[in-house]
């Protein structure tokens, strides 16, 4: 075993989130106090109280950017990280917080708070990326622990995580579950969703939701004629898009094809 | 003497969320206390609004990514209840087996890995496994069993898939419940295993007097039904919860008047799901609480750990006793067509009562949402506590007074990503009479 002053030194971050990408590793529960022997543990609130000061070898980042603070924050965590990875659907494209970015969030704020004047928040939700550069994004709502841990290994061996990139689809295939929207009739965003999940939703017999948010190349508008062949109409088709990763350009033309009232 | 000195975290650890904590010392008195809720807002109650009712399950979860089956089960009861459903035996007997799933993970999370090495002073588990290395991985290996029961009927741990509204899209082949049973036997004996260690531990001496309130069905432990009930004779149906809490509110805010520990709070959670239904306990957990005396304990609030540790077997047994049950060839759901209306419902979430309510169309979409989440529900309570904890602790160095503070905090295994859009009332709070949760229903 490496001396303890040389084991790299992982942060966990967290912004808007629900906490569940960050869970993960705790979750972990064969392999958590391994990665604990080989990284040092420097920054996770919510695992521990001891801090350790920066730069960090490595820093993983849960959720969006919602508020002044945080938008200050990051670039703060970035100036400190040597590798930045962004986990999760909050932090890779927004997060389901993100509705608001098409929506009025003043109106929001109205239905939501008596005092909305109390409340420090930006008209949008954001993606790290879209504040600090980011050396990889996993994806995920949440993301996959499986995954997780082959991106903190291949960070520790010094080499590219192997991620792959191809759609829900082709996971449907190796663990040969047949196809619900060919078989059942069932809508379904396999298609258009990147791989990762092991392509859950279709073996408990419904449709994928598209929590991995689009694949690389992703043609929603090809999916959209299918989905209405099957009967989904037009607000349904949206709403379909609507949900975790509704700011993912590629989702997001599919989610909002028109101006709609209160769009920006 | 009139020292002033002012405690402040500025970011709790160990804590789901982002929480800080703010306390304010003259002399020996303490003149203030907020613990705050400083994690930014994400209006689900808001974007809810048009979405179909059949959603609701899916995009609730993602408030919390630490108890998503407790905002799944509250949103299909709530939907159920609005179109007029209720599931049969059968499914509901599944529900309660992933909530078990749930508690059983969550409970095991909290209670080892975040709230013991208060006890032992550790900064962290991790840490704690360096000197203490087994009671660290029996919790894992619980935790685990915990996460195999919601990742076999939910298809994963954290946001379930396998969940909507009249059931489930699927029901797993019986062979694979069954060797999810093996694993939870074998979590049960290895964690009553850790009973004395448990009660070894040491735990400060703090008497307060809040008020529970949990579910309680009369036949069973509560997960998804019951009649809301409390300590100080609160018996009402959940349709009728806004009204209550109104009136426990009122109630309070006047008989506890003048009193130190503020009027208007109550607890729910653990220690109030033991109290109130302690009757309704599985075997080992109920001697394990009678053991402990629970109850008797109930007033101090670092007892909740034993709490938690008397319903994760309490959970286990639970759900072993519903996979000797399973009906074969049971229907994963029945049909539920939206009607226009109103639906609520309470479950128990692990760190208490999480309370939907939604108004939804003709066309199943939704017009109204209002989530009221168990932290927000116990904030008034945890300032409450906080002010008894450092008043009777100031001798104590600043750094010590504030590890009891954030150790008096853990003890409610705070959910603060849940609690988040209760932001206001923390802030309404300076100089006027607190509400519990009324104020924000009235101001609909």
């Amino acid at each position: 075993m490496q001396p303890r002053s040389r084991r790299p030194k992982l942060a966990v971050w967290k912004f808007a989130s629900c906490d569940g990408c960050q869970l993960t590793l705790l979750d972990c529960e064969d392999e958590l106090l391994a990665v604990a022997g080989q990284v040092e543990i420097a920054h996770f609130l919510e695992a521990t109280k001891a801090v350790v000061a920066g730069p960090y070898d490595v820093s993983l980042v849960e959720g969006s950017i919602t508020t002044a603070d945080d938008a200050a924050r990051i670039r703060a965590i970035r100036r400190q990280s040597r590798r930045l990875i962004a986990i999760g659907a909050c932090a890779n494209w927004g997060g389901i917080q993100a509705l608001r970015n098409m929506a009025d969030v003043d109106a929001y704020m109205a239905q939501v708070y008596a005092h909305p004047e109390y409340i420090d928040t930006l008209e949008t939700s954001t993606a790290i990326a879209d504040h600090v550069p980011v050396d990889f994004e996993l994806r995920g709502c949440p993301i996959d622990k499986h995954q997780l841990l082959e991106v903190i290994g291949a960070l520790l061996a010094g080499r590219r995580p192997a991620i792959p990139h191809h759609s829900v689809c082709v996971e449907c295939k190796r663990r040969g579950t047949p196809c619900v929207m060919v078989a059942h009739g069932i809508p379904c965003l396999g298609p258009v969703t990147q791989a990762g999940c092991g392509a859950i939703c279709p073996a408990y017999g419904r449709g994928c939701y598209g929590c991995f948010g689009p694949m690389e190349a992703a043609h929603p508008a090809a999916l959209t004629g299918e989905l209405a062949a099957l009967g989904v109409d037009a607000p349904a088709q949206h709403r379909l898009f609507q949900t975790f990763n509704a700011a993912a350009p590629a989702f997001q033309a599919a989610a909002y094809p028109e101006p709609a009232e209160g769009r920006r | 003497m009139t020292e002033s000195r002012t405690i402040t975290v500025d970011a709790l650890a160990r804590v789901e969320g982002e929480g800080a904590l703010h306390l304010a010392i003259e002399g020996n008195r303490v003149t203030d206390v907020k613990f705050r809720i400083v994690e930014p807002p994400r209006f689900f109650e808001a974007f809810l609004r048009g979405r179909h009712f059949a959603e609701a399950p899916d995009i609730t979860a993602r408030i919390c990514g630490i108890c998503p089956v407790a905002y799944q089960m509250s949103a299909v009861h709530a939907m159920e209840s609005a179109c007029g459903v209720t599931v049969p035996q059968p499914i509901r007997a599944l529900r309660r087996l992933l909530y078990c799933g749930e508690w059983i993970e969550s409970h095991v999370l909290h209670a080892f890995l975040l709230h013991i090495p208060d006890f032992l002073g550790y900064p962290d588990a991790i840490t704690l496994a360096g000197d203490h290395p087994d009671p660290v991985k029996a919790a894992l290996t619980v935790k685990k069993a915990g996460n195999a029961i919601v990742r076999l009927l939910g298809g994963r741990e954290i946001h379930p898939v396998n969940v909507k509204v009249g059931g489930f899209y699927t029901i797993p082949e019986r062979a694979r419940f069954d060797a999810l049973a093996e694993d939870l036997g074998a979590a049960l004996d290895l964690l009553t295993g850790y009973a004395d260690w448990i009660a070894a531990l040491p735990y400060p001496e703090i008497r307060r007097d809040t008020p529970f309130l949990a579910l309680r069905q009369g036949a069973e432990y509560p997960y998804c039904d019951g009649r809301l009930v409390s300590t100080d004779g609160i018996d009402a149906p959940v349709t009728d919860y806004e009204r209550v809490i109104e009136e426990v509110h009122v109630a309070h805010s006047t008989a506890l008047q003048g009193r130190r520990l503020d009027g208007g709070s109550y607890l729910t959670g653990p220690m109030a799901r033991v109290v109130l239904n302690a009757d309704l306990l599985t075997p080992k957990a109920k001697a394990l609480a009678d053991g402990w005396d629970v109850e008797a304990h109930a007033t101090n609030p670092f007892r909740s750990l034993q709490a938690r540790i008397v319903e994760t077997v309490f959970a286990l047994e639970e759900a072993l006793a519903i996979i000797a049950a399973l009906a074969p060839d049971t229907e994963p759901s029945v049909p539920v067509s939206p009607q226009a209306g109103v639906g609520c419902a309470a479950t128990e979430a692990p760190r208490g009562l999480l309370y939907h309510r939604y108004e939804i169309g003709a066309d199943g979409l939704i017009t109204a949402a209002t989530i009221v989440p168990p932290t927000s529900q116990n904030q008034q309570a945890i300032e409450a506590d906080l002010r008894v904890v450092a008043e009777g602790a100031l001798d104590l160095d600043d750094l010590s007074l504030r590890d009891l503070c954030e150790h008096t905090i853990r003890n409610y295994d705070p959910c603060i990503s849940c609690a988040t859009h209760f932001l206001t009332l923390t802030v309404d709070r300076k100089g006027r009479p607190r509400a519990v949760v009324p104020s924000r229903l009235r101001g609909r």
